[in-house]
């Protein structure tokens, strides 16, 4: 790969990296994982003046749950970490569906969670795993930390509102408020592929009743959707077959799909609806099993 | 005292491949790890536009850039009068374009840099100056009237045809029509493929000024014809031109022709005098290098009610690019593509094809088959089962009834080909046995009252493989034989060379397991070298399935006169007449008195050191093979899926393969042959996909889009085989490569539509993506995608 010329620097701490993206002034680029960034290079979409490879950094590698259930994911936490987490099925179902689905095994076992969300590509399944649990991405800049919500960090196409001279820290997932449940299903043409339509729905249990809810959408808009009004027709009833359509519909009609290669605008459509329909009707099954 | 022949990895021996021991330590030696004293790199300059006239190239900005050496465009090029170049189908190409680009991705400028960084920014540099022009992306733009004309370079060229062409009988064909009491119909799109090679093409010129030599190294199935055609394009002696690729990685029929990157790369060594490197990156590949496919067939079939097949008529528009650089070494227009339909015995066939210039890459390449052939035969037997559906009768069934029956060989197919030998009923027979054909039918009927949708898909075809002979085969005249040389060193080791160029196929190991069985030499003790036009014997190169049937030939034809020439010394050294000698695998022997022997080593040893008086000392010889026709291997192969309903998605749920190449040299090798080419079929039916959007911009222009199955997705083979041998190969060899391309697409693509045949859809044309199969699900009618396809909203 014989990207533009470019300058490389390594910092030992997140201070320093900070310093580093003030001097950059925008023209700086932090290396995570490097399997978004370094493709752009290698095509010569992105020509950062200046890298600032943050993978000698301690202690950013880290995920778990806090003792009140607040889930925190380190900035160079890998998806293979995630992927191989035994704990996590239990108490992140939504990521721990989500996890084997990214890329392949090679891609996973370098990039990261937090690099995915900061990177905003609409076909990129964390975004929308994130944003269905309502988590955050908090950032450090020279002033200290902010938290921001994932469905407010992911800006646009590419884009998220990150300043020139602040760092993804961590991302969190807020504690539950009940019994958490979920899935992610994906549409790919082969294992490795970006997803044609990626459905995140993640749930909180009080008994039967859902007390929580969130729909994520991938590679079906211009960015990661968040299918705020789907959910909300699930909150605050069982899930019961009529509600399951309603959101499947609503979540179809907050989709903003293209027509391309990988499918018609009305198909991916119904993939959405027909996800959403699928990931609800198992959950219904396995509560319904539990009762 | 009798050698067991699969000791010594003879016929028959499955051994490792010898080539894996550096391939698998990485020790492999490819065209990019070779590196000069004083070497330069080179990079292409690429239209983004797929038509457009070119107003004006400024490099001024690229030359100014520390560590350029070199800025080539056409205008340099044409002063040299290599702005063009002649192809392999009698047309001719843009080296650089001069007046206008025809393609996106054609090349535009190169640039000669100390580094490769240094070349590609030099390349960003150039401005060059676009007027648009409106793109034809697909043969029905090409031919309407008033379609913008691709080639106006060309003096006598008023539209975009490049050639009509018919082969058949017409007549007796119209008079099957009428006498038949049902005619099926069949339209379809055989969508473009990449070969795709995962190490791209590439090259190191190298000319020295102080010699007048080229040596030219080369990521090329076909070294031979490359010197021939350089000598021919630059003018260069061919005594001073040296062509070597060293290890392949991968070809596929993409490395057989002539690229701009090499003619340009050649001359930037010869003006620099330094040795220039160009390595293409994987879209310059995708985007620029030949392809396969991308012909639109419709045909019809005459049948009587029983299924008997009477008749068949064919046309194809096939689409050729910007260029005609088809890379086919036959005669006839369209390939091989009238080699559909020969392993059923038809009494009239006739076929028309059309072919047209669009704004797409040229220079069709054989992907993994003889030239069209995988078309003719997918489209056989989509035919085949169209018209089995629509007679009501069982697609086995229609199959048997039509087969060429294995006592009627040899055969003339209704476009005059010769079969020779096969036992297609009994293939078929153990691939409906292994599949479970009558307990999946009734699997399928029970899966059917759930909502399930199982389907199994046949497919069986007898390929041409391993051209010559050289009566109808020649690359720009030179005919298409191959040859080997075999030298047999004192102590009995021996090294051999021939004309064709292992990419993958085990050359280093199967050849060595011809002379083993030849001449007794244990297989190890032999080296094979490949690739070095300087060493190795004059040969067309290795594609469509050649190298066993006819440089394998001639491995096993000089092995023989060695083995004649031994045999006078082993006379010698017995003190008796030749004729009173017997040969038994390593060992000449008297025939009264079987203990009394000489080994081949024996022979060899006296070769240099106690030759009877008269003879020429040594033991080495040539051999050229011509074949007298082409093989005919059969392969049968039989896909079960399920399809989800709410999806379209569908998964593989058994896959049977029963090949019939004849004598199996190297079981193991074919065998990864045969699964690689299943492989290959599943992606070409389920993902890949070279389209084009409606300005001419290439979709699947890298691995994101272009789909390579893995592992992951790739289904498991079940491989059966039969062994009916070639009657004129020596060893009665056939070819096998190719076989599961080829015939393999049209079982996966059958069986999705077989679980779909009570919607009436005839066809869903390639690749079979969930969106396609659910949308003829649902809405009941064909789906079939000439490019542009799907294109944004
Ligand atoms: C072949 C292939 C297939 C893939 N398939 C999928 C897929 O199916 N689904 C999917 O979701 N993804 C897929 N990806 C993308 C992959 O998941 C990436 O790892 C991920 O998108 C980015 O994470 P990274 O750590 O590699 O980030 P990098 O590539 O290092 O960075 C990406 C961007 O985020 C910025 N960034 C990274 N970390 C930070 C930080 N801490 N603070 C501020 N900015 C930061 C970088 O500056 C850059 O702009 C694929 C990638 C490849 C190469």
């Amino acid at each position: 790969m014989y990207p533009p010329r470019f300058k490389y620097e390594a910092p030992d701490t997140v201070e320093q990296a900070i310093e580093l993206l003030r001097q950059g002034q925008g023209e700086a680029k932090v290396l995570a994982g490097g399997q978004s960034l370094v493709p752009m290079m290698k095509l010569r979409f992105a020509a950062p003046e200046m890298l600032i490879d943050i993978n000698n950094i301690p202690g950013l590698a880290y995920h778990g749950a806090d003792p009140d259930g607040t889930y925190r994911i380190g900035a160079l936490c890998r998806h293979v970490d995630l992927e191989k987490a035994e704990d996590l099925a239990e108490q992140q179902p939504t990521m721990a569906a989500a996890a084997p689905l990214i890329a392949d095994p090679i891609v996973r076992t370098r990039g990261t969670l937090v690099g995915s969300v900061c990177h905003a590509d609409p076909q990129g399944d964390w975004a929308s795993v994130m944003s269905s649990l309502g988590g955050s991405i908090v950032a450090q800049g020279p002033n200290g930390r902010r938290s921001i919500l994932v469905a407010d960090f992911v800006a646009g196409p590419f884009q998220n509102v990150l300043r020139p001279d602040e760092l993804a820290i961590e991302a969190v997932v807020p504690a539950p408020v009940g019994t958490r449940a979920g899935s992610y299903l994906k549409l790919e043409r082969r294992v490795g592929d970006y997803a044609t339509v990626g459905v995140a729905v993640s749930l909180e249990f009080s008994g039967n009743e859902v007390a929580r809810a969130g729909i994520g959408l991938t590679s079906v808009g211009a960015s990661t959707i968040n299918a705020g009004e789907a959910a909300q027709e699930l909150v605050g009833d069982d899930l019961n077959a009529g509600a399951i359509e309603r959101a499947a519909d609503l979540a179809a009609q907050a989709s903003r799909p293209r027509t391309d290669h990988r499918g018609s605008e009305a198909y991916k459509r119904h993939i959405v609806a027909t996800f959403v329909t699928r990931i609800l009707s198992n959950l219904r099954l396995t509560i319904q099993e539990v009762a | 005292m009798t050698i067991d022949e699969i000791k010594i990895g003879g016929l028959g021996a499955s051994r490792s491949r010898v080539e894996d021991n550096r391939f698998v330590r990485g020790k492999g030696n490819y065209i990019d790890d070779i590196s000069l004293p004083g070497m330069l790199h080179m990079e292409i300059l690429r239209s983004p536009l797929a038509h457009a006239r070119i107003k004006s190239i400024d490099a001024s900005a690229a030359w100014a850039i520390p560590g350029v050496r070199l800025v080539l465009t056409g205008e340099l090029m044409a002063s040299r009068n290599l702005a063009w170049m002649p192809t392999l189908s009698y047309d001719t190409q843009a080296v650089l374009a001069t007046d206008k680009v025809r393609f996106q991705g054609q090349e535009v400028a190169c640039v000669v840099a100390d580094d490769p960084y240094i070349a590609k920014d030099a390349c960003e540099a150039i401005i060059v100056d676009y007027e648009p022009l409106a793109a034809i992306v697909n043969p029905t733009q090409a031919m309407a009237d008033g379609a913008p004309i691709i080639r106006d370079d060309k003096e006598n060229q008023h539209d975009n045809v490049i050639f009509d062409w018919e082969i058949g009988d017409k007549d007796g064909t119209d008079r099957a029509f009428a006498d038949a009491d049902v005619v099926s119909e069949l339209e379809l799109h055989y969508p473009r493929s990449h070969p795709s090679p995962i190490e791209t093409c590439g090259s190191i010129a190298d000319f020295d000024r102080s010699t007048s030599k080229l040596t030219l190294y080369m990521t090329s199935q076909a070294p031979h014809i490359i010197r021939a055609a350089v000598a021919m394009v630059a003018e260069l002696p061919e005594h001073m031109i040296r062509v070597v690729s060293p290890d392949l990685g991968g070809g596929f029929g993409n490395k057989v022709p002539i690229y701009p990157g090499y003619v340009v790369s050649i001359l930037a060594s010869i003006l620099l005098e330094r040795p220039v490197k160009w390595i293409e990156d994987k879209t310059g590949n995708l985007i620029s290098t030949g392809f396969g496919r991308d012909i639109y067939l419709r045909g019809q079939l005459a049948l009587r009610k029983d299924g008997k097949i009477l008749g068949v008529r064919m046309h194809a528009d096939s689409d050729h690019g910007a260029f005609f650089s088809d890379a086919q070494p036959s005669k006839f227009k369209i390939g091989l593509l009238h080699s559909a339909f020969a392993c059923y015995d038809i009494p009239a066939a006739h076929l028309t094809a059309r072919g047209v210039y669009t704004n797409k890459a040229p220079g069709g390449v054989a992907y993994r088959c003889s030239f069209r052939v995988t078309e003719a035969m997918f489209f056989q037997e989509r035919m085949v089962q169209a018209a089995a559906d629509d007679l009501g009768i069982d697609q086995a069934e229609i199959r048997r009834l039509n087969f060429v029956r294995d006592d009627d060989f040899p055969h003339r197919t209704p476009f005059g080909f010769l079969t020779d030998s096969g036992q297609y009923r009994k293939c078929l027979d153990i691939g409906l046995e292994a599949i479970g054909y009558e307990d999946f039918l009734k699997e399928k009927q029970e899966a059917k009252k759930n909502g399930r949708l199982l389907g199994i898909g046949i497919s069986t075809m007898t390929e041409p493989l391993g051209a010559g002979n050289s009566r109808e085969y020649d690359i720009l005249g030179i005919k298409m034989f191959d040859s080997a040389e075999l030298r047999v060193h004192m102590t009995g080791k021996a090294i051999l060379r021939t004309g064709a160029k292992s990419q993958g196929q085990g050359h280093e190991t199967t050849w060595a397991q011809i002379v083993a069985h030849e001449l007794g030499i244990p297989a190890e003790d032999i080296v094979v070298e490949e690739g070095d036009t300087d060493t190795a014997p004059f040969g067309m190169g290795t594609y469509a399935s050649r190298s066993t049937p006819v440089a394998g030939a001639a491995v096993s034809m000089v092995s023989r006169k060695i083995r004649a020439k031994a045999r006078k010394i082993a006379a010698h050294l017995l003190e008796v007449s030749e004729e009173d000698i017997d040969w038994e695998l390593g060992r000449f022997f008297v025939r009264s008195s079987p203990d009394t022997g000489v080994t081949i080593q024996e022979c060899a040893m006296a070769a240099y050191s106690n030759v009877p008086d008269g003879m020429e000392p040594g033991l080495e010889n040539n051999a050229y093979y011509d074949p007298p026709n082409l093989t005919w291997p059969f392969g049968c192969y039989i896909t079960t899926v399920e399809v989800d309903p709410e999806t379209g998605v569908w998964d593989v749920l058994k896959v049977v393969a029963v090949d019939d190449c004849g004598v199996r040299i190297n079981p193991m090798i074919v065998e990864g042959q045969i699964m690689g080419g299943l492989a290959e079929a599943y992606a070409i039916s389920s993902m890949q996909m070279i389209t084009f959007d409606e300005q001419g911009n290439c979709v699947g222009s890298n691995y994101m889009d272009y789909l390579l199955p893995t592992a992951w997705e790739t289904p498991g083979f079940e491989l059966h085989e039969v062994v009916t041998p070639c009657p004129h190969h020596p060893i009665g060899a056939k070819g096998v490569g190719e076989c599961a391309t080829v015939g393999g697409p049209a079982a996966f693509v059958n069986a999705v539509l077989d679980a779909l045949k009570d919607t009436g859809v005839r066809n869903i044309d390639m690749p079979l993506l969930p969106d396609r199969v659910y949308e003829a699900l649902t809405e009941h009618h064909d789906v079939s995608g000439a490019p542009p396809l799907r294109t944004g909203s």
